[in-house]
């Protein structure tokens, strides 16, 4: 009678033992441990193979749903021009624009409802867009090109990359301002493709959680960009600390190239 | 009325046993206080059970070994090394390195039903000490000449930047390539730079987002560079960059074992040929099994296979000797060999303090040298090709420090000032899986050998179009064709008719 049970009980106490160890879900974000409900799932994955097609599908349809959303505005591109699918785009993402030549911003609210006025001004163009904490991605920016944009931010966005950071050289001849704080899967191998915006006047590169030695490559960056002003803020900068990370970084490559040969 | 006595028997014996456990739980206790004296009571029982007990415990090993030795068993009577690899799959891969991982994702990725294809992928050094994958200098660029291989990048590096979407496994952290999008710039002088404008147009035409720049241009953008000589300048803004060899090989490997891939440490030293009469009265060969041998021992297990794929790198012609292709006259079929060769190429830390920093690209001159970044300490790595009649000997990995300073050092000094006052920290070599035919990937089956597709001879860029590559083969392999990417031009045909299909941007 107790046969089975057997699996059942092997099943209880596997599935115990790894809500007990913390594990990622590699779909997730990063840094934060999963969630109860996350370390069950997993679980049952490791168990059932339906249990981990389910999951798959789940995560493709989450990213089939992202890349909808930043999909190339073919249609209104078409009808209406660059800048009115541009603006759309924006306002499409809950984030706001203001035109060249103009005070007024343009923005959705919290529910994603939006006047239509910006659609009257077919000649002018976009020159700040405020995007942050949307899911603008690397394809997405895709729908600003063509515009002289002056002042670009992308605080908190989650899917903002360092491939990413390597299209916005689209912008390299107009962008002064750019604001990439808080987004966290930034890393240096990005940062170093802002080289191509010499125009850039400001940069915040603040609460970067990815970002190793972030006191060694402030400095790099400033010397990368010469003419602008760097903003760093979120990060234990202390002496002791600097030193040791340059320290570390140092020691790493070493490593790395006696592994190599 | 059997069965009710039955029935009470068991449950006297679980009572017996329930009591014999507490009084062993007592005896413990006891023990723990005076053992000697409560056993002199009971060594006659004792020992007269322990014979009772060997016996029986003899009667089962022998009625175990009968039972092992009956036809039909699993017993033999040699030992069974538990690494040998199975006796029969669909298809073996030669060659772990990230061409022979990423054929096998594949492979995985398009098969239908789970467990579809049953695929090997051997591999002969576990450590990898010798793998070009490994000791490559990980850049990936769109800047060639032929279309074929922009193609093959851009697929690449679409792949690259989905890489978690792809080779992420459920339960494991997410894949860092550690990319650096610092692009690759390449350097013309006067008699080149109508070529250089040439791939421009090639590789803007494929989709690739590279620009060209003025000296003056190249002078603003890059302050540090001594524009001298330089004619005309090629810069890739995106899709460019390097990335870490050894994350992208792991992650090919671990997601291809989660998918069912059995890998199998030990290195092919044979096959077994069976020819085949077809109508039209010629034969080709076709192998039917591929010998692999363990480790560090004689002992090796024949693989029954469908289909052999080489992705063996610079030592993959090695393998095509030892079928017996390409030792015919010259001139025909069956003395078409594989014209691929390890060549040794040297790579150089150097530390330089001064140098450029953050700002540096993958920078190609038309001296022939290289260098770019490496991490954030002031290091760099460089490199050059040495001329045809110079090649080094390919016996071993020894690195020559000599060729640094006499062909390496003047060439990056004269372009990059900066770099004088260098200190070279270590070195390393590795070979080039190198085509001496045209410097390009042999893609697709041997016209012989209609069982065997061979990927290789990719002569210093098969690292980043891995992804790429690794897709098509297992196209040609479960579709027949290809699908996504065109590739029939990376076939044997050419080699065979004689018709180069020249890279002009060999680094
Ligand atoms: C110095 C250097 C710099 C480079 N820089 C770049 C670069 O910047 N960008 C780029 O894209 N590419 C670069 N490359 C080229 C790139 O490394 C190779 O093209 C690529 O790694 C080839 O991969 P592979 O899997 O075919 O070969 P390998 O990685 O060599 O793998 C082949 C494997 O097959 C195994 N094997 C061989 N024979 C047998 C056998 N009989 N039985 C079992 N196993 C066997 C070997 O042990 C080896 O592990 C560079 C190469 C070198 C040497």
């Amino acid at each position: 009678m107790a046969a089975p049970l057997m699996p059942l009980q092997r099943f209880c106490k596997l599935a115990s033992l790894h809500l007990c160890v913390r594990r990622r879900l590699w779909s997730s974000s990063g840094a934060t441990p999963p969630s109860l409900y996350k370390r069950l799932l997993l679980a049952l994955t490791q168990r059932f193979y339906d249990v981990e097609i389910l999951l798959n599908w789940r995560t493709q349809l989450k990213s089939k749903a992202l890349h909808k959303k930043n999909a190339y505005y073919h249609f209104t591109q078409e009808h209406y021009g660059d800048n009115i699918a541009s603006a759309y785009f924006v306002l499409n993402m809950q984030g706001a624009f203001r035109y060249a030549g103009q005070s007024e911003w343009f923005r959705s609210d919290s529910s994603g409802t939006f006047s239509w006025d910006f659609v009257n001004q077919k000649d002018s163009v976009l020159e700040e867009v405020d995007l942050s904490h949307t899911v603008i991605n690397q394809i997405g920016l895709g729908n600003l090109v063509g515009n002289p944009l002056h002042t670009l931010l992308l605080r908190g966005c989650h899917e903002v990359d360092d491939w990413a950071l390597a299209r916005l050289h689209v912008f390299q001849d107009t962008l002064e301002e750019l604001d990439i704080s808080c987004c966290p899967h930034i890393t240096i191998g990005g940062l170093a493709a802002l080289r191509n915006l010499k125009g850039l006047r400001r940069l915040n590169v603040s609460s970067l959680p990815r970002l190793c030695s972030p006191g060694l490559v402030i400095i790099l960056l400033e010397e990368m960009l010469p003419l602008c002003q760097v903003t760093a803020t979120g990060y234990d900068l202390s002496l002791t600390q600097l030193g040791g990370n340059v320290d570390e970084e140092d020691h790493g490559e070493v490593k790395l190239s006696l592994g190599q040969g | 009325m059997s069965t009710l006595l039955k029935m009470r028997v068991t449950v006297r014996t679980v009572y017996g046993l329930l009591n014999s456990f507490r009084v062993i739980r007592s005896h413990e206790c006891t023990c723990a206080h005076g053992c000697n004296a409560s056993r002199s009571f009971t060594t006659g029982r004792i020992l007269h059970n322990k014979f009772y007990k060997d016996l029986e415990n003899q009667f089962n090993a022998v009625r175990d070994k009968v039972v092992d030795a009956l036809p039909g068993s699993q017993w033999s009577p040699f030992e069974i090394n538990p690494n040998l690899p199975p006796e029969r799959a669909d298809i073996v891969i030669i060659g772990g390195g990230v061409i022979g991982w990423s054929i096998a994702y594949w492979l995985k990725k398009k098969e239908r039903v789970r467990d579809g294809v049953k695929v090997i992928v051997v591999e002969k050094d576990p450590t990898y000490s010798q793998a070009s994958t490994v000791l490559s200098a990980g850049g990936i660029r769109q800047q060639f000449s032929l279309t074929e291989n922009i193609q093959l990048s851009l697929a690449s590096a679409d792949f690259l930047r989905n890489v978690n979407d792809h080779l992420g496994v459920l339960n494991q952290e997410a894949v860092d390539l550690q990319f650096n999008h610092s692009g690759y710039l390449f350097l013309a002088k006067e008699s080149v730079a109508h070529i250089m404008e040439e791939n421009y147009s090639t590789q803007r035409l494929a989709g690739a987002k590279v620009a060209l720049l003025s000296p003056m241009q190249l002078k603003e953008k890059f302050p540090w560079i001594n524009t001298e000589g330089v004619a005309l300048a090629s810069y890739g803004l995106e899709n460019e960059g390097w990335f870490d060899p050894w994350t992208l090989l792991n992650a090919f490997r671990k997601k291809a074992i989660s998918m069912g891939v059995i890998q199998s440490i030990g290195e092919v030293t044979g096959w077994l040929k069976a020819k085949r009469i077809s109508l039209r009265f010629s034969s080709d060969e076709h192998f039917s099994n591929v010998d692999i041998r363990m480790p560090n021992s004689l002992e090796y297990q024949p693989v029954e296979c469908a289909i052999v794929v080489n992705a063996a790198g610079a030592f993959s012609a090695k393998l095509v000797d030892m079928m017996g292709i390409g030792t015919g006259a010259k001139d025909t079929l069956s003395g078409l060999s594989l014209p691929v060769e390890p060549r040794k190429r040297f790579i150089y830390v150097v530390n330089c303090p001064d140098g450029p920093g953050l700002d540096c690209p993958f920078l190609v001159d038309y001296s022939g040298i290289y260098f770019r970044r490496e991490g954030l300490g002031g290091n760099y790595i460089a490199g050059t090709s040495p001329e045809e009649d110079m090649e080094p000997d390919v016996r071993n990995l020894d690195v020559d420090h000599e060729f640094f300073n006499e062909k390496v050092w003047p060439s990056l000094a004269h372009r990059v000032p900066a770099f004088e006052c260098l200190k070279v920290t270590s070195a390393w070599a590795g070979y080039y899986d190198y085509n001496t035919f045209d410097q390009n990937a042999v893609l697709g089956i041997h016209p012989l050998a209609q069982n065997m597709y061979f990927a290789t001879g990719f002569s210093g860029h098969g690292l980043q179009h891995s992804p790429a590559a690794g897709r098509a083969v297992a196209e040609l392999i479960l579709d027949g064709r290809y699908q996504t990417l065109d590739l029939t031009g990376l076939g044997f045909q050419r080699i065979m008719s004689k018709e180069p299909m020249l890279e002009k941007n060999i680094v």
